[in-house]
């Protein structure tokens, strides 16, 4: 990726220095991208994904999103969620595959591919099918349709694996902190959680009872639940000990104020919803919906003053944060521009037939997205990072 | 600094109080150690302290506890949260966050300090207690010192003046423990924190303390004094003040270095002494093989359609010895053990010892079959393990894992104990009796989960033997034991191995392996790095050397017990 610039480093004078300042520093700490960058960027990824049916572009897409996983990923747990992602998305393309064939599809098709036997339905349930002819037409139409949501998903699965999510939490506002806490603390219980069952399967095969079955299910879910139970007790105890949920005195004026506002703003926010939804209500809904998230928003920010917390490194949105979050929001500007100016080229047609054509422009515009693959700091090399001498508790518990 | 004023404690639901009457004061800047039997009320006396009993536990509290000056009726665990740091006994169960840093950081962000404050204590704090390295590290993949360290860290960050330690060293190997003390000390001599600590294990602790409170039995006045002093009358006690007693030293030591002083006189009467012999009674015979008595299991007709073919009877143990040859485990490029061989007789007690993470537990888990080997061959009872079912395995070999608990499932002992019958195919009634053996005087309908650490520990033996196997592990049996559970727990594991059951123990415990071992095998990142008789391993090891034999080296003596043997047949 970036080495290549760096080849003749010693030998070249100036300009290469320059080029070596702006080479992707060695991830840490200082450097980190927010949670947030990463975010914008998949999501931009994702709504780009939204736009087209056209499985080039669709491929192109994953491709972009794949390999900056691959260049910028650490090797923490979350990080392993990628190839999760992945195949949730081919496990989509299945199921809507098979729905397609089995339950037939509006697409009128004449290549016939196979014909299943059609289940003879009474009368009252006309319109619905099931079984029967199964066309190439529909099922490229459905492979399409598949295809873009997987791409959703993987784009999605993308931000998952190269954003902290404690760290996406740790950027809620100071008000709703203790709930992003609540949820870091829930996060570490599933793999405690994991490693309870290990354990406890383990324990049954001691008493010589098989470790497999519904009984070993039903015998070893309730002793994993005590003990997530009393984890859970054990946590809340350290929490509290250590100032969780430490309040400032705050003058009644502004903690009524900010209930006034906070609960205000969401009920015109719904208000506002359900105006900007129904048909007659659109002169007012948009206003009161703004008016709504204003107050909502003013609420938070007061309900933060009772809060004394602090942040300890915050993540700090630089330039090359900027830049990846930018590089999200191009590709998808692009495509949604190109959507409107050439939508054929995005949505090849079904009926006919017609092999589907990488169109240049959209394509070019989709690899604006491997940017962050060159700006983001570059996390240390799993490889080269020695390998813990021993992952406790699992090594203790096995 | 901390202040009970006539504080009693009395939980919802037990009839006599927990603490009762308790009046003590701990100066400023001093580190005293909380000693007494399980059960006393050590947990309650220190979550008093920082608060959390009554506020969080509920129950009663009676009298006043002032931290500081501030009342603890009056302030919440988290208004003391400045003033009070509190490790409880599982590290693991401390953590908020996922990373070293931000679990250094969490305390002092509750608090609200300035962003420049927090930075430079997390610092400070990371290079005093040697994490630097592992500042971005998750917690999860830390050795238990190194969390044990984080969660020490994490409390001292906000610079509390009290700190509040339950059992810090009870999980760690002896050189883990040493660095977690080695902090502790630090703490109080440059910091002038006043640390309250709570530990079974004395002959790790009691030489740093300034001053010992013992709580001597459940609601009993604690008494307060000069360690020395208070351990010439504890119950409770580490070998060496055992020894000191036993030649009448006075003030009596309370480490290896003030015992060795004095202890050259006794090293001259014990010259041309032999030591008894380690261990339990040799080698003796196997125990009867188990009846082949299977109750035929009623079926439902959908059970009987699932269900496998009708289980051979189980063929007769064989070969008795456990043979494990060249053995191999791998965890993704994680090589647990590599080319281990071992033997272990019938009769025969083996301790494993070896850092934290060195695979120890890898060892047992592969005796029992839970963990294929990647290469090499483990025969127990003629059987590779993981290749039988835990029907025919139970016959062969038992483990008592590390934490006892999981072996319960029931409501009641009684259940418990039939439960095991069925699952061994023993005779109904063989699980009780070996329960009412080990566990004198325990209802039938007492709640496992309502017996004390001892109890638990029992009962799951109880559960494994009742297949009568050869071959007996355990995993860490001591932890969280006192001193008296210990020596029951040895005087059972020593009939055992009389009756010709072989014993393994993986254990940190170095006085319990000095005790029972006839035989040490040390560990290290998956390798065995040594074998032999327990006194030859031991004696030559700085970290692995019971403390009487580090008083009374060169000469092999491992335990008070065979020095009052040799003593008493001189004089």
């Amino acid at each position: 990726m970036t080495g290549s610039t760096s080849a003749p480093a010693e030998t070249a004078g100036a300009p290469v220095d320059r080029v070596r300042a702006w080479r992707a520093p060695a991830a840490s700490r200082s450097n980190a991208l927010p949670a947030g960058a990463w975010w914008l960027w998949a999501l931009g990824l994702a709504t780009a994904a939204s736009r087209t049916t056209n499985p080039l572009l669709l491929g192109l897409l994953v491709g972009v999103a794949g390999y900056v996983v691959a260049a910028r990923r650490t090797d923490a747990p979350w990080a392993r969620s990628y190839g999760a992602f992945i195949k949730i998305g081919l496990f989509v393309i299945g199921v809507r595959l098979l729905f397609s064939a089995f339950l037939g599809s509006p697409i009128p098709g004449t290549h016939l591919v196979f014909t299943l036997p059609e289940v003879p339905l009474p009368e009252w349930a006309k319109g619905v099918r099931i079984g029967g002819r199964v066309t190439a037409e529909q099922l490229l139409f459905a492979l399409y349709d598949g295809a873009k949501l997987a791409a959703l998903l993987i784009c999605v699965g993308a931000a998952n694996s190269l954003a902290n999510p404690a760290r996406l939490l740790k950027s809620l506002p100071g008000a709703l902190y203790e709930a992003g806490v609540a949820v870091v603390v829930a996060m570490t219980f599933a793999p405690n959680m994991v490693a309870d069952v290990m354990r406890l399967r383990t324990a049954r095969r001691l008493r010589g009872r098989p470790t497999g079955g519904v009984r070993a299910v039903l015998q070893i879910g309730l002793p994993v639940l005590e003990g997530a139970l009393e984890r859970s007790v054990a946590v809340a105890a350290s929490m509290d000990a250590r100032g969780y949920g430490r309040t400032a005195r705050v003058p009644a004026a502004v903690r009524h104020t900010t209930n006034v506002l906070t609960l205000g703003g969401l009920l015109g926010v719904c208000a506002g919803t359900y105006g900007l939804l129904a048909a007659q209500g659109a002169v007012y809904g948009l206003p009161l919906l703004i008016a709504g998230l204003a107050a909502a928003m003013a609420g938070l920010r007061l309900g933060g003053a009772r809060s004394v917390r602090t942040r300890y490194r915050p993540d700090r949105w630089g330039v090359r944060a900027w830049l990846v979050a930018a590089s999200g929001a191009a590709v998808a500007v692009a495509m949604i521009w190109a959507g409107s100016a050439d939508p054929v080229a995005l949505h090849p047609g079904v009926v006919p037939l017609t092999a589907p054509v990488l169109p240049l422009w959209p394509a070019a515009a989709v690899l604006i997205g491997l940017l962050p693959a060159v700006v983001a700091p570059v996390p240390p090399s799993p490889t080269g990072s020695p390998v813990p001498p021993s992952p406790t508790g699992f090594e203790e518990q096995v | 600094m901390i202040r009970f004023d006539d504080v009693s404690v009395q939980y919802e639901g037990v009839d006599r109080p927990t603490l009762s009457g308790v009046d003590l004061t701990v100066p400023e800047g001093e580190l005293v150690l909380l000693v007494g039997p399980s059960g006393v009320g050590k947990s309650t006396l220190l979550g008093a302290v920082s608060g959390l009993v009554p506020h969080f536990t509920g129950g009663r509290l009676t009298g006043r506890v002032t931290v500081g000056g501030r009342d603890t009726r009056t302030h919440k665990p988290r208004e003391l949260a400045d003033l009070v740091g509190t490790v409880g006994q599982d590290p693991l169960s401390h953590f908020v966050t996922d990373t070293v840093e931000d679990e250094l950081a969490y305390g002092m962000e509750s608090l609200g300090l300035a962003p420049d404050v927090m930075r430079r204590r997390v610092e400070e704090t990371l290079d005093l207690l040697g994490l630097a390295g592992l500042r971005d590290r998750p917690i999860a993949t830390l050795s238990g010192g190194q969390q044990q360290r984080v969660a020490i860290g994490s409390v001292l960050t906000p610079h509390p003046r009290v700190l509040v330690l339950d059992e810090p060293t009870s999980a760690l190997d002896p050189a883990a423990a040493e660095e977690v003390l080695a902090v502790l000390q630090r703490l109080v001599h440059d910091l002038g924190t006043t640390v309250l600590m709570a530990e079974h294990r004395l002959e790790r602790v009691v030489q740093y303390a300034d001053q010992v409170v013992l709580l001597p039995s459940p609601g009993a006045a604690p008494v307060m004094g000069a360690p020395a002093e208070v351990m010439a009358v504890s119950p409770v006690h580490p070998p060496v003040v055992a020894l000191g007693r036993l030649a009448g030293w006075e003030p009596l030591p309370l480490s290896v270095r003030d015992a060795r002083r004095r202890a050259a006189g006794m090293r001259e009467r014990l010259e041309g002494a032999v030591p008894g012999p380690v261990g339990g009674g040799g080698t003796g015979k196997l125990p009867p093989p188990a009846p082949a008595h299977h109750p035929a299991p009623r079926r439902s007709a959908l059970a009987r359609l699932f269900a496998r073919p009708p289980q051979e009877a189980p063929e007769p143990v064989t070969d008795a010895t456990t043979r494990v040859e060249r053995l191999g485990v791998r965890r993704g490029r994680v090589e647990a053990l590599r080319r281990v061989t071992l033997t272990v007789a019938p009769g025969e007690t083996v301790a494993l010892m070896g850092r934290n993470g060195a695979g120890k537990s890898t060892l047992l888990s592969a005796l029992v079959g839970m963990v294929e080997p990647t290469s090499g061959t483990v025969l127990v009872g003629g059987r590779t393990p993981h290749r039988t079912t835990p029907r025919e395995m139970v016959r062969r070999v038992g483990l008592v894992p590390q934490e006892p608990r999981d072996l319960l499932y029931a409501d009641t002992v009684a259940a418990e104990c039939a439960a095991a019958d069925a699952d061994a195919g023993a005779a109904p009634g063989s699980c009780r009796a070996l329960v009412s053996e080990l566990l004198p005087g325990v209802a039938d309908a007492t709640h496992p989960r309502d017996l004390s650490e001892g109890q638990r520990l029992a009962l799951a033996l109880a559960l494994v033997l009742t297949a009568r196997p050869p071959l007996l592990l355990l995993d860490e049996p001591t932890r969280g034991l006192d001193y008296a559970a210990k020596a029951r727990l040895v005087g059972v594991l020593r009939t055992l191995a009389a009756e010709g059951h072989a014993i393994v123990l993986a254990t940190h415990d170095v006085e319990l392996a000095a005790e029972l071992a006839h035989r040490v095998v040390i560990l290290a990142d998956g390798e065995v790095v040594a074998d032999g008789p327990t006194p030859e391993v031991v004696v030559s090891s700085p970290a692995f050397a019971p403390q009487i034999a580090k008083i009374l080296a060169p000469q092999e003596w491992l335990t008070v017990s065979q020095v009052r043997e040799a003593l008493g047949g001189v004089a």
